[in-house]
């Protein structure tokens, strides 16, 4: 069973993580440690230490270890920890394969249309928000809920900061006008 | 040389020897895929990386299914991507069982407290690397912060964060259309 949860799982962060490795970290880190608990803080931020120091690609890396370490932590012997960081690995692979070819038949036609430049508009700052998140979960493993509820009263104000956006919008379209 | 043998040993290769990550690759699959076997011109060369930057998962690895597809199609890009993937798995099971006995040694628990907080910084220098490319300015600053907090604060999935930056994109995009059409 942990075996079908660690493949959607890494299947998810292989899909919806954007920027790379090191922008899936914190997706990888919400997932294994908050969601599923498989690993600790520590583990994790052991397992990025290790994944920065050795050759190929970091999400490949830290998936490998994470999936070994999960199965590991599970109980279960060496052999199917090893079947684990398969699982994970290919999990995490298997949508950029898939997409890639998807977008090598169509030859990127719909690379460079409005529709998907104004995606990526919204997406690039969120990716490094993503990546700024991944330290801090790191440094305090949260524990403080008064600090959160404060944080969070600030959060929720967040949908009137895209008023700076429209701002920018309407000043572009005055010379126009 | 069968192409399907040539491309998984290239790209085993550059697993190999690649340290820091995916974007270290890319002058390394540059001097080999380009330079050497021609199998891309350096134009497609950068197209293909904008579209591997811009696409979900693992850098390296969509580089890497692009070109062996452009090779061989799908089977092409099975050996391209098992060629990429492959020393770092082989890499880090090795290690992920050799350090599993060797966690509770004193002196590698030692080793590894002291290591813990500068990977707060080798993260920290990806993170301003990135906000450079993103172009982020006073108007869009807020948005990383407001993403970075609601992760950390307040626990939400950064699923729903890519979600939410992918719909808002598109509705920002939609406004600036019609106001610079009005």
């Amino acid at each position: 069973m942990i075996f079908v949860s660690l493949f959607i799982t890494f299947f998810e962060i292989g899909l919806f993580g954007f920027g790379g490795g090191y922008g899936m970290l914190s997706l990888i880190q919400h997932e294994t440690v908050e969601a599923h608990h498989w690993l600790s803080t520590s583990e994790f931020t052991d397992i990025v230490a290790i994944s920065q120091m050795t050759p190929g690609p970091i999400g490949i890396n830290s998936a490998t270890y994470c999936g070994y370490t999960a199965i590991h932590n599970a109980g279960y012997g060496h052999l199917v920890s090893i079947l684990g960081s398969a699982t994970a690995t290919f999990a995490l692979v298997l949508p950029s394969l898939i997409l890639m070819i998807l977008i090598s038949k169509m030859f990127m036609k719909y690379m460079n249309t409005s529709l998907v430049q104004s995606i990526f508009t919204g997406l690039r700052p969120a990716v490094v928000g993503l990546l700024a998140a991944a330290p801090c979960c790191f440094a305090t493993p949260r524990t403080s809920l008064h600090l959160s509820r404060i944080l969070g009263s600030l959060v929720s104000v967040a949908p009137f900061l895209w008023l700076p956006l429209l701002v920018q919008v309407i000043l572009k379209s005055i010379p126009s006008a | 040389m069968n192409i399907y043998w040539d491309s998984f040993k290239t790209f085993f290769h550059i697993g190999i020897f690649t340290l820091g990550g995916g974007y270290a690759m890319i002058p390394l699959i540059e001097e080999e895929v380009v330079n050497k076997k021609k199998w891309v011109t350096k134009d497609e060369m950068l197209d293909l990386i904008a579209i591997a930057q811009s696409c979900p998962g693992v850098f390296a690895i969509n580089i890497a299914t692009f070109i062996g597809y452009k090779l061989r199609k799908t089977r092409g890009a099975i050996c391209t991507t098992l060629g990429t993937a492959l020393p770092s798995f082989l890499i880090i099971l090795a290690i992920a069982m050799f350090f599993s006995q060797f966690k509770d040694n004193k002196v590698v628990a030692a080793m590894f407290r002291g290591i813990r907080p500068a990977v707060v910084a080798l993260i920290a220098v990806p993170t301003f690397n990135l906000g450079k490319r993103a172009k982020l300015n006073w108007y869009t600053i807020w948005i990383p912060i407001a993403c970075a907090l609601a992760i950390w604060a307040l626990g939400v999935s950064p699923i729903y964060i890519i979600m939410i930056a992918a719909v808002g994109g598109y509705i920002y995009g939609r406004i600036n259309k019609t106001s610079c059409n009005s």
